[in-house]
């Protein structure tokens, strides 16, 4: 309990300090700084707080936090769609990718189906998508455009469910006598970690890039990455787990270290893929695709990749079976 | 009043739309919104995308075929307070275009879709000479370009399922009757700007 009041005043103590240094310096403009670069990071602490916000409620309800994230989920894809051509053909097979196979994967996830939510989309609904996209009877560029509706439902649904599915994640704490089953708590701590290191590595990456950066990745996807930020950013980020390390359920102090790597690389290679298919769609951000509707694809990109990787790395150092 | 919010809501939701006004804001002068013509939802969703005051005020056209067929058309409609207009039997005496300034009278605006009907796909078809007789009779009503974008993949033609995808609507700057345009050239100019709106960033 201690501990989750701790983490609670830490946050809060330092979103608040950062979102007041950007309000007191954004008033200030005789100090002459780079008044787009200040609006993104006001940007970002905005973006901070409403996943702390998100993470509070997960300390109260599982429930809720899984229809939160369903409902992220079903925002992203909707972007994700409406950004990708589609057919004529593919209308069927969209409405029950979006209207059945997106709700039903939140809907076992709350019930903790672990056999059932782990294949249920990459068998059953990419199955079934080819299958229906064939009976419309439109077979020009077929492959592609399965592989369009199957990617949006991988990345968007599948992956991001994994990170409410930690809260469901039955694992042992402590050894010997004093051996005993994991808390909802431990549980929030656990999807609090994950959260945090993802968003952490992100700006560790961004950091690192903007103060050592000198080899791009790959400039024709995305020209901000660069070699120095992801071992830089990763190896914050790993430093960031270790101090962390109170917070998590994992026994060995390198596991935290390890598992915040992971999120950091992984994390890395979801901003990737999306650089790559906004790329080739012509687009910035996909907020920018729709005024008014907020982009959430774009805030959680990192987040989808690294959830499914985290649980199951997590599952299996834990001793889940 | 609770039905209008419902059925707006849920037509919000269903479309994801988000709505921008280029070169022209909400207001209650009267005016003829015209749009192009994809979905059976478009009609909902100009109308819900309006500011609550300036929605009292205005009253969509929709066709009497469809939107008077069965009790539940009927009520939305009559929540929309839409005047259904008769495609089929257009009588002489009775033309659609005296009926619709009738029943406007001296303070609604209306919502027309001048195509006709909808279209398939993303194309923008003809104008029907409807708009141009009504700017004749009534110069001084504004008349606003409206596009919608992407409702023809959330609900296309022969299709009674939608997919829930994001769509946009844009407002743009009003219109008028030139003096002495011709029926073709001004029929044009009201569909290039419609068209137009498609490209605005």
């Amino acid at each position: 309990m201690l501990r989750d009041w701790l983490l609670v005043t830490v946050v809060v103590a330092l979103l608040g300090t950062a979102t007041a240094v950007g309000q007191i310096v954004q008033r200030q403009p005789h100090l002459g700084l780079n008044a787009a670069a200040l609006a993104t990071f006001n940007r970002r602490v905005r973006v901070w707080w409403i996943f702390y916000a998100l993470l509070l409620v997960a300390f109260f309800s599982p429930t809720l936090t899984v229809a939160i994230f369903g409902l992220m989920s079903f925002e992203a894809l909707r972007e994700f769609i409406t950004l990708t051509p589609t057919r004529r053909a593919d209308h069927r097979a969209l409405f029950w990718t979006l209207v059945f196979f997106t709700p039903f994967q939140y809907i076992i996830v709350g019930y903790n189906y672990y056999e059932l939510f782990s294949i249920f989309i990459p068998v059953y609904a990419f199955l079934f998508i080819p299958a229906r996209v064939a009976i419309a009877g439109d077979y020009k560029r077929f492959l592609e455009r399965v592989a369009k509706i199957q990617s949006g439902l991988l990345i968007c649904v599948y992956c991001l469910s994994f990170a409410p599915a930690l809260l469901y994640l039955n694992f042992q704490l402590g050894d010997g006598v004093d051996r005993h089953a994991a808390s909802p708590n431990d549980k929030a701590r656990l999807l609090f970690f994950f959260i945090t290191m993802a968003l952490l590595s992100e700006a560790f990456q961004f950091i690192w890039s903007q103060l050592y950066g000198r080899h791009v990745i790959s400039p024709t996807i995305n020209a901000a990455r660069t070699w120095e930020g992801l071992v830089g950013g990763s190896a914050s980020t790993a430093l960031a787990g270790m101090l962390l390390h109170w917070a998590t359920p994992y026994p060995l102090l390198w596991q935290s270290a390890f598992m915040a790597m992971v999120i950091a690389i992984m994390g890395f290679a979801g901003a990737m893929t999306m650089s790559a298919i906004k790329r080739d769609r012509g687009v910035r951000d996909y907020g920018t695709l729709v005024e008014g509707h907020g982009g959430v694809l774009d805030r959680i990109d990192a987040i989808c990749f690294a959830a499914p990787v985290f649980y199951h790395i997590t599952r299996h150092l834990l001793g889940v079976g | 009043m609770l039905t209008e919010f419902i059925l707006t809501s849920l037509a919000r939701f269903l479309s994801g739309a988000s709505v921008r006004w280029i070169d022209c804001q909400p207001d209650t002068c009267q005016r003829v919104y015209f749009a192009n013509h994809t979905s059976h939802l478009d009609m909902i969703l100009i109308w819900s995308a309006l500011p609550a005051n300036v929605r009292k005020l205005t009253r969509p056209v929709a066709a009497k075929d469809y939107w008077d067929r069965g009790p539940l058309r009927r009520y939305m409609a009559k929540t929309y307070n839409a005047m259904l207009v008769d495609r089929k039997e257009i009588k002489v005496h009775q033309s659609p275009v005296d009926m619709m300034l009738r029943e406007v009278g001296a303070t609604d605006s209306m919502i027309i879709f001048p195509e006709g009907g909808r279209q398939a796909g993303e194309t923008v078809g003809e104008f029907k000479s409807g708009l141009y007789y009504l700017a004749k009779k009534r110069p001084e009503l504004e008349l606003v370009p409206v596009y919608i974008d992407n409702m023809n993949r959330v609900l296309p033609r022969g299709e009674f399922l939608p997919v829930p995808l994001l769509s946009c609507i844009t407002f743009g700057p009003p219109m008028w009757l030139e003096a002495g345009e011709s029926k073709n050239d001004f029929l044009t100019r009201a569909r290039d700007a419609v068209l137009r709106l498609k490209e605005v960033e």
